[in-house]
């Protein structure tokens, strides 16, 4: 069987024939495996939902325990029509998968979702899985992005914090994700005390907690006066009445397009801080390098510039042009 | 370089005036000499380096990068510098000391650049990198002015704003002698001719506050729409200051040539055609050049209206009263017809004078000055000698159109109204204004821009266009730049006029008729 009847584009998402299921679809459909739990991946509303255990619950908490029809915890290899599939840590959030697709005949396809080989105290760590076909996002898909140590970028904002001490320091930061990372980065840089978060985030926090993440102390940042220089907040909050709160507070905004400063200027960011979930350049043509898959399929991202590494290289490539999915999710 | 690197990336980001000095006078407390003299001199655009042009950074990014990936990396970017800055490929971050990449890019020939540049580079972390490249094309475009770089000085040991300046001009990069004095050593001695000296301000005034003073005890002049300027000529050398110590002779070769005198004097710049004196848009077309045209100097030349003396003929007038220092100014021979004096008016009383102010002779007048006759000239702006009375702005009832949100304190809040005068049955926009409103109002404000937004584009929301804001401004220039063909200065909203219809708003065509 060739690769494309295996696995390929439609427009409610990637589309398995052998084994009757969609990936990541962004329409509802009968049968959807789940690589993680950001928005533009994890919908609400499929018949039946194969995801990690985490995944499932960190659905359950965006959209109800209703969210799908019927629910299965990817524990182990399952088969599904005439493929067996697995899911392998991708080291991008909380309970993100890779997902291979093993067909009883032709060749294997790992669909790494969105991935990241950056160590992360939140997420398991990335795990190579040999494939036939590569199935890789681009977000960050130009050599101009090479993520700095997040360490580094946790010295600049305790630079900042001890410069401006009256000041509080609102942190935009994705809630699934980013901000739990953002947090533990933040207690890994010696910030012992309090956090405050933005009331979007409790829920998250507290399942991170569940799942034994220690975030340490965290105060609600929806009082009038909050008790902790560092805020943490999702990015719509900053064009909300809630900021106003605040007296002159120092924004910034944890997120790999902070690298570039025309991306952080469109912001109105005062303090970017490039802290990426992601795959970066160095790390996405490493990952191809190291798997040396017999071709590779491009998701979404800037997909130009990897086309034009992979064709440098001599490795087959294609992009699937898919919709729907963020440069970086909310 | 990496605090400086710091330092850039900060200032580039940071938007609030206040928040610009602390940063500076941190950095400048933290970091040793000399790094830190150039690292000033960087700052305010007095370092004069070798200029690498952007043809020799491409050729080093085309040996190392595939063209295509470079054209899609710089595409996205959209600088070059900061591209290759990203684009390098090197695991080293040393912190190598601003001084030395300094004196690379002012020793190296011409030859060895490329070379000493990618060698530089191959040492660097990346936002270092971007710091080096920026000094190397000259590019900072970091919003500091000098004024503000002195202002972190003065915050950083005894000596003021005024004491800096004044010895500012016969400094060089690092300015290790201005440092040292900073820290409690000597204070450097003039080291160049034609210092500039700190200028005499005045405060604002109106007829029920000077009610309270003896008309008497005052004389007063025009108040002329042009550029407060110190103009010297010490020994032969000529220098024309702004009213805040920048050297702006360049712009003005054709009155530096014109300072045929031994003396400093305080005047107004003005864009002057005979007798006639141009509007503020004239003198406008005369700025921010570092070369003027032949064509420009004739149809725009350049003149100055002296109002006060501070030195003269080598005796340094300051400590007299005004009116000696005036016996002296009106006796003077300026040696040339582009100068002149700026008169005295005749009044007795209060009224007298509002009288004037209300009907003056010239549309570049804008309003009068007020001065205590027993005043001596003391640089700052000490409240009562002298008194500046406007005269009322001009005010034009204008559609709120769209909304962007502050910074600082304003944070969440949208602080910045861009409004628009009617042209048929459209709303062009023809400025933008972010004060002249209580906090209330901007509470009020933000509550409309919020429950009104019709779009958004990053942190700017475009709202439906029904409020009417009363906009006062102090004057108008033909611009060919706004798409309204009219640029308003210092706009602010007036009032809000919550009662009024925007189909009842101002057209266009009003606010042309004010240009003068």
């Amino acid at each position: 069987m060739r690769a494309d009847q295996i696995l390929h584009p439609t427009p409610a998402g990637l589309y398995c024939p052998p084994g009757d299921f969609y990936i990541d679809p962004v329409r509802p459909v009968h049968r959807a495996l789940i690589t993680h739990g950001h928005g533009d991946h994890a919908r609400s509303g499929h018949g039946a939902v194969l995801a990690t255990r985490q995944t499932l619950e960190i659905m359950a908490i965006r959209y109800g325990e209703d969210f799908a029809g019927q629910r299965q915890a990817a524990d182990e290899p399952l088969r599904i029509g005439d493929t067996t599939v697995s899911f392998h840590p991708a080291g991008h959030i909380l309970g993100s998968a890779q997902i291979a697709v093993q067909p009883d005949r032709g060749p294997k396809i790992v669909v790494s979702g969105d991935y990241c080989r950056h160590p992360n105290p939140v997420s398991a760590p990335y795990e190579p899985v040999p494939c036939d076909i590569f199935v890789t996002e681009a977000t960050f898909g130009l050599p101009v992005f090479r993520h700095p140590d997040p360490a580094g970028e946790m010295t600049r904002l305790l630079a900042s914090m001890a410069e401006f001490p009256e000041r509080h320091h609102l942190i935009g930061a994705y809630a699934l994700g980013k901000a739990q990372r953002l947090i533990m980065l933040a207690r890994q840089a010696g910030i012992d005390g309090p956090i405050a978060i933005h009331g979007a985030l409790q829920r998250l926090c507290d399942y991170h907690l569940e799942q034994g993440i220690d975030l340490g102390p965290l105060v609600p940042a929806t009082a009038k006066q909050v008790d902790a220089q560092l805020v943490i907040a999702p990015p719509s909050a900053f064009a909300s009445a809630w900021v106003q709160r605040f007296r002159d507070p120092v924004i910034g905004f944890a997120s790999g397009w902070m690298a570039v400063r025309a991306r952080a200027r469109q912001r109105g960011v005062e303090l970017p801080l490039v802290i990426s979930d992601h795959v970066d350049w160095p790390q996405v043509t490493r990952t191809i390098r190291e798997l040396a898959p017999q071709e590779v399929w491009i998701t979404h991202g800037a997909e130009d510039g990897l086309m034009r590494w992979c064709e440098l290289q001599g490795i087959p490539a294609r992009p699937l042009r898919l919709v729907g999915y963020e440069d970086e999710p909310e | 370089m990496r605090a400086f690197a710091n330092l850039l990336e900060r200032l580039a980001f940071t938007p609030a005036r206040n928040a610009k000095l602390r940063l500076l006078r941190h950095y400048l407390e933290q970091t040793p000499d000399p790094d830190r003299g150039y690292a000033l001199a960087a700052l305010t655009g007095d370092l004069k380096l070798r200029t690498v042009t952007p043809g020799l950074l491409r050729g080093l990014m085309v040996e190392r990068v595939d063209e295509q990936l470079f054209a899609m990396s710089y595409d996205f970017v959209g600088d070059l510098a900061e591209t290759i800055a990203l684009l390098w490929d090197t695991d080293r971050n040393e912190d190598v000391p601003l001084t030395q990449a300094v004196a690379l890019l002012s020793e190296t020939g011409k030859a060895g650049l490329p070379a000493a540049i990618a060698t530089m580079l191959d040492r660097l972390g990346p936002s270092q990198r971007l710091a080096f490249l920026k000094l190397a094309t000259g590019n900072m475009r970091i919003g500091l002015s000098a004024r503000m770089a002195r202002m972190a000085l003065a915050d950083m040991g005894d000596p003021d704003v005024a004491q800096i300046e004044e010895i500012w001009h016969g400094l060089t990069p690092p300015y290790q002698p201005l440092f040292d004095w900073i820290a409690g050593g000597t204070r450097p001695e003039h080291a160049a001719r034609a210092p500039f000296r700190p200028v005499m301000l005045s405060t604002p005034v109106d007829l029920d506050q000077l009610g309270a003073f003896d008309p008497a005890d005052y004389v007063a002049e025009w108040k002329w729409d042009g550029i407060r300027v110190q103009a010297i000529n010490d020994g032969g050398v000529r220098r024309l200051y702004s009213r805040t110590g920048e050297d702006i002779s360049n712009s003005f070769p054709d009155l530096i040539e014109a300072l045929n005198f031994d003396g400093t004097v305080d005047g107004e710049l003005l864009v002057r055609r005979g007798e006639d004196v141009a509007v503020f848009g004239d003198l406008q077309k005369r700025l921010g050049r570092k070369q003027v045209g032949r064509g420009m100097l004739e149809s725009h030349p350049a003149g100055l209206r002296v109002y006060d003396l501070m030195i003269w003929q080598g005796r340094d007038l300051r400590e007299l009263p005004l009116m000696e220092r005036r016996a002296v100014l009106e006796g003077a021979d300026f040696g040339s017809n582009r100068i002149d004096v700026s008169p005295l008016l005749d009044f007795t009383t209060w009224d007298d004078l509002a009288a004037l102010r209300a009907d003056p002779p010239a549309a570049v007048i804008e309003g009068v000055m007020i001065k205590r006759r027993d005043s001596p000239y003391v640089g700052g702006r000490p409240r009562g000698p002298w008194f500046k009375w406007k005269r009322d702005p001009h005010v034009v009832d204008a559609v709120l159109l769209y909304a962007q949100r502050g910074h600082g304190k304003r944070s969440g809040f949208y602080s910045d109204f861009t409004f628009g005068l009617w042209e048929a049955d459209q709303l062009v926009p023809v400025g933008k204004a972010y004060f002249g409103f209580t906090d209330e109002e901007l509470r009020e404000l933000d509550r409309f821009v919020r429950n009104n937004t019709t779009e958004r584009f990053g942190p700017v929301r475009s709202v439906a266009p029904k409020l009417v804001l009363e906009v006062a401004f102090e004057g108008l220039n033909a611009s060919g730049r706004h798409k309204s063909g009219v640029a308003m200065r210092f706009p602010r909203i007036s009032r809000i006029r919550w009662d009024k219809p925007a189909s009842e708003a101002d057209h266009l065509s009003t606010l042309k008729a004010m240009i003068p």
